[in-house]
């Protein structure tokens, strides 16, 4: 085994809530995010539900203490990563090596989408500041600057799986001694790119998602950001609130089958299980809990059942699909996904797969639909698939 | 058909491909032409850009997208008619 | 860490063309040598490539070539900018149709992972993939994954890349917040005159990296460094000094450096100041009048490095001050928009 990577902190804002209280109470009271859309103007808004945060960006500005002109996709990051340093409460935070690895698919498409429309008619026109942002890096800057956090930045994208691969990376760079803290996570707010995107490819449901339900006809779209704050073991035991949590496994497979569809076997899931239960040099029977991926798709629900069903036969663990309550956050899945589950974990919580009404044929599992607390729960395996083949599962642990 | 098979060419990028290429009755799919879910898609639009015919979901095009035929036929029983 | 392979997809023709016949350009724009691409991809596969899927995986696949290698252990790309040309493509059409009648092509191409993604495709590769878009960082990012993934002993082999396309709204857009000089004759002169702008450049630039020495290897990279946003000159000085001094070696043992002076009076100073101090005396040589400036250049600067203490001489085109012809060490560095300050060093294996 290597050197543990502990949690320290962890914050999150999702349509279920603006931080950690709000998501949990939600997640309690089984209240989902999804509704027709208010900030997002879109000719689908009648017909397409989305989970959007119900804050406009003047509101969202207000709280994250930034300009109102930035993109959604900035200020929903920053709120989040604000919570998660906060409850890390890092006293010498400023005299360790600090990292912010974030993830995102589209940077600033909120505002390049608007920018276009003039620019389309005439390439002199249209506001720079709203392209400015463009750069999927460029969100990251503008909340690692005012995190004060500059000796490592970094920003992944790979699709759906970009926040799990970006907590992935950054336990990496502590476990290699180059750095002692990483905020890792990632953000994504709404946009028509990619709900038309989404749209275009007929996997987007008129009605809320069922994920993993045998008439499930797509997910929904959802906005929000998580992060987790890593450090290290020596970080950890300064601490005045003891870290509940290690990451204690991960892993990054590549499906390698087409661009955007899973295989039906799902290899691209299967090897990320596994290979994060082998690093974590944990078996599949003790695992307690699984966040599924389960965007409520036929390809994806299918593909990633037939993975765990290989992986876990004999033995299923509880599982859930949190993209019931919160849509899906694309970029920022994996990081609100890791948040759920350290607080799993601290609380001793499974989540409910909401309106699962008629359990998948193919699987002899069904996930919860009730919310649980007061569980032991000691490992909780964590799913993030994507465009590109790209799968990463991340294992989090009691400490 | 030839037009229907020029805009196929067109719609899915297939420039190697002639129109008289594509046998009237070859599959599209796999094993033949080797279009996949995504041509689905593609072919979908298709249907309602070139011929206000629009399809219900993606499982329906599969009996409709087998061949040129098919799809030719399919375009004929559904095309609203000019008044 | 050695470099079994470099392949490269640039203004450039190729690293021979370098010594003999160097492409120079008129204007401020750079576009890339593409080569026939149907006699390296699958066709299946790519009448839906974009061009900068195309100049990635190209440049992917000849990297693999050149190593002999089959299977990488791991796929890493940095991008800063990614599929421009297709999310061009969908976002015009979603505009111009009202968010109406509109084909998923272009949008499943779009997104930054495409090139990484499509190189597992072809080559069936089920191994660790991932993608980096931290603009000036982004072909950093993933050389440090592909590093630390190597000391991990994750992977024996990585094949990581930097890919940026420049297309003509980019170039536009670009242009509009002044970064191009507006009236230059040729890329030759980039560095005459005290003037404002750089001339816009892309490419593809791939490296096969592996943590055993081959016997055929281009080059060994000893050390890469980053970082952020300097406070002024002395902090950069500073990182220079601490970046060698980590590696256990002074100025005096480097033979060559590479820096990435783009013709921006402003931006240019930096080096100017570093020629008087830490550089001095040193054996220099520049590059973005050959590829441009755009986010992942020091993809290119590593290439040509690589190539340089492989074949053993400065091509001339570099503007190298020196008569030392076979540099057996080289230090690289180049900052971007001086905000994104990155450091290489290499040397012969």
């Amino acid at each position: 085994m290597s050197t543990p990577v502990f949690i320290a902190g962890a914050g999150v804002i999702s349509a279920i809530g603006k931080n950690i209280a709000e998501n949990l109470s939600a997640l309690e009271n089984e209240i989902p995010g999804m509704g027709e859309m208010v900030h997002l103007h879109s000719v689908h808004h009648h017909k397409l539900p989305v989970a959007e945060v119900k804050m406009s960006n003047a509101e969202l500005a207000a709280l994250a203490c930034m300009p109102a002109h930035i993109s959604r996709t900035a200020l929903l990051s920053a709120i989040a990563a604000k919570e998660a340093l906060g409850y890390a409460a890092i006293e010498n935070f400023s005299e360790l090596r600090t990292g912010f690895i974030s993830a995102n698919t589209v940077g600033g498409m909120d505002k390049t989408e608007d920018f276009f429309v003039e620019f389309l008619n005439d390439a002199h026109r249209g506001s720079l500041r709203n392209i400015i942002h463009h750069e999927c890096g460029a969100a990251t800057e503008l909340v690692a600057d005012q995190l004060g956090i500059k000796n490592y930045i970094s920003t992944i994208s790979t699709a759906c799986s970009s926040s799990a691969n970006a907590i992935f990376f950054g336990a990496r760079l502590i476990r290699q001694n180059m750095l002692d803290v990483v905020i890792a996570g990632g953000t994504d707010a709404l946009t028509k790119f990619t709900l038309n995107g989404f749209n275009t490819l007929m996997i987007v449901d008129q009605q809320y998602c069922q994920p993993f339900d045998e008439n499930r006809r797509g997910l929904n779209l959802g906005e929000g950001a998580g992060y987790i704050v890593l450090v290290s073991e020596k970080v950890a035991a300064s601490l005045k609130n003891a870290p509940v949590c290690t990451l204690s496994g991960y892993c990054n497979a590549n499906d390698a089958y087409h661009q955007t569809a899973s295989s039906p076997d799902g290899t691209g899931s299967y090897l990320a299980m596994k290979g994060a239960l082998q690093q974590s040099g944990l078996q599949s029977a003790q695992i307690d809990y699984i966040n599924l991926h389960g965007t409520g798709t036929q390809n994806n629900d299918i593909a990633e059942g037939t993975a765990i069903k290989m992986l876990f036969e004999g033995h299923y663990p509880p599982m859930s699909s949190t993209k019931s309550f919160t849509g899906h956050t694309l970029g920022a899945s994996g990081g609100i996904e890791a948040v759920f589950s350290t607080l799993a974990i601290q609380h001793g919580l499974i989540y409910p797969n909401l309106r699962l009404e008629t359990p998948m044929k193919a699987f002899p599992f069904i996930p919860e639909t009730h919310f649980k607390k007061g569980v032991s729960i000691r490992n909780i395996l964590s799913n993030s698939f994507g465009f590109g083949g790209n799968c990463s599962s991340l294992i989090f642990s009691k400490a | 058909m030839a037009d229907l098979k020029q805009q196929i060419i067109a719609q899915l990028n297939l420039k190697d491909l002639k129109p008289e290429d594509i046998g009237d009755d070859q599959p599209l799919f796999v094993e033949g032409l080797g279009l996949d879910s995504i041509d689905a898609l593609e072919l979908i639009v298709l249907l309602q850009q070139e011929y206000k015919i629009k399809l219900a979901n993606a499982e329906e095009g599969q009996d409709v997208f087998r061949s040129v035929r098919t799809m030719a036929q399919y375009i004929r029983e559904h095309q609203p008619k000019t008044v | 860490m050695f470099i079994q392979a470099a392949a490269g997809i640039s203004p450039q023709p190729s690293f021979g063309a370098l010594l003999t016949e160097p492409a120079s350009y008129a204007g401020n724009r750079l576009s890339c040598i593409e080569p026939d691409y149907s006699q390296l991809i699958d066709p299946k596969m790519i009448r839906r490539m974009s061009r900068i899927i195309k100049m990635g995986v190209a440049a992917a696949l000849d990297c693999l070539k050149t190593s002999a290698t089959e299977m990488p252990g791991a796929i890493i790309t940095g991008t800063a900018y990614g599929c421009l040309a297709d999310t061009e493509v969908f976002l015009s059409k979603m505009i111009e149709n009202g968010e109406e009648l509109l084909t998923p092509t272009a949008f499943i191409q779009s997104t930054h992972n495409t090139v990484g993604a499509q190189i597992a495709l072809l080559l069936k590769c089920h191994s660790y993939n991932n993608t980096f878009v931290h603009r000036g960082f982004s072909f950093e990012s993933a050389l440090l994954d592909a590093v630390t993934l190597l000391q991990e002993q994750h992977a024996s082999t990585v094949l990581v890349g930097g890919i940026d396309e420049l297309t003509d709204t980019s170039f536009a857009l670009l242009s509009r917040f002044g970064l191009y000089k507006k009236d230059i004759s040729s890329s030759k002169t980039l560095y005459d005159g005290a003037a404002k702008g750089t001339i816009a450049g892309e490419g593809a630039a791939f490296f096969l990296v592996a943590a055993k020495h081959s016997g055929k290897d281009y080059a060994q990279l000893n050390g890469l460094y980053t970082f952020y946003k300097p406070r002024d000159i002395t902090d950069i000085e500073k990182n220079i000094q601490s970046f060698l001094s980590d590696h256990a070696i002074g100025m005096d043992d480097v033979d060559l450096v590479i820096t990435g002076q783009n013709g921006n009076v402003h931006e240019d100073a930096i080096y100017e100041q570093l020629a008087q101090t830490t550089f001095k005396g040193k054996a220099n040589a520049v590059f973005k009048h050959l590829c441009g400036e755009y986010p992942t250049a020091t993809s290119f600067a590593l290439w040509l490095a690589a190539n340089i203490i492989k074949a053993g001489v400065v091509p001339s085109c570099t503007l190298v001050n020196s008569n030392n012809k076979h540099p057996r060490r080289i230090l690289i560095y180049n900052h971007y928009q001086n905000t994104h300050h990155a450091l290489y060093l290499l040397s012969a294996c």
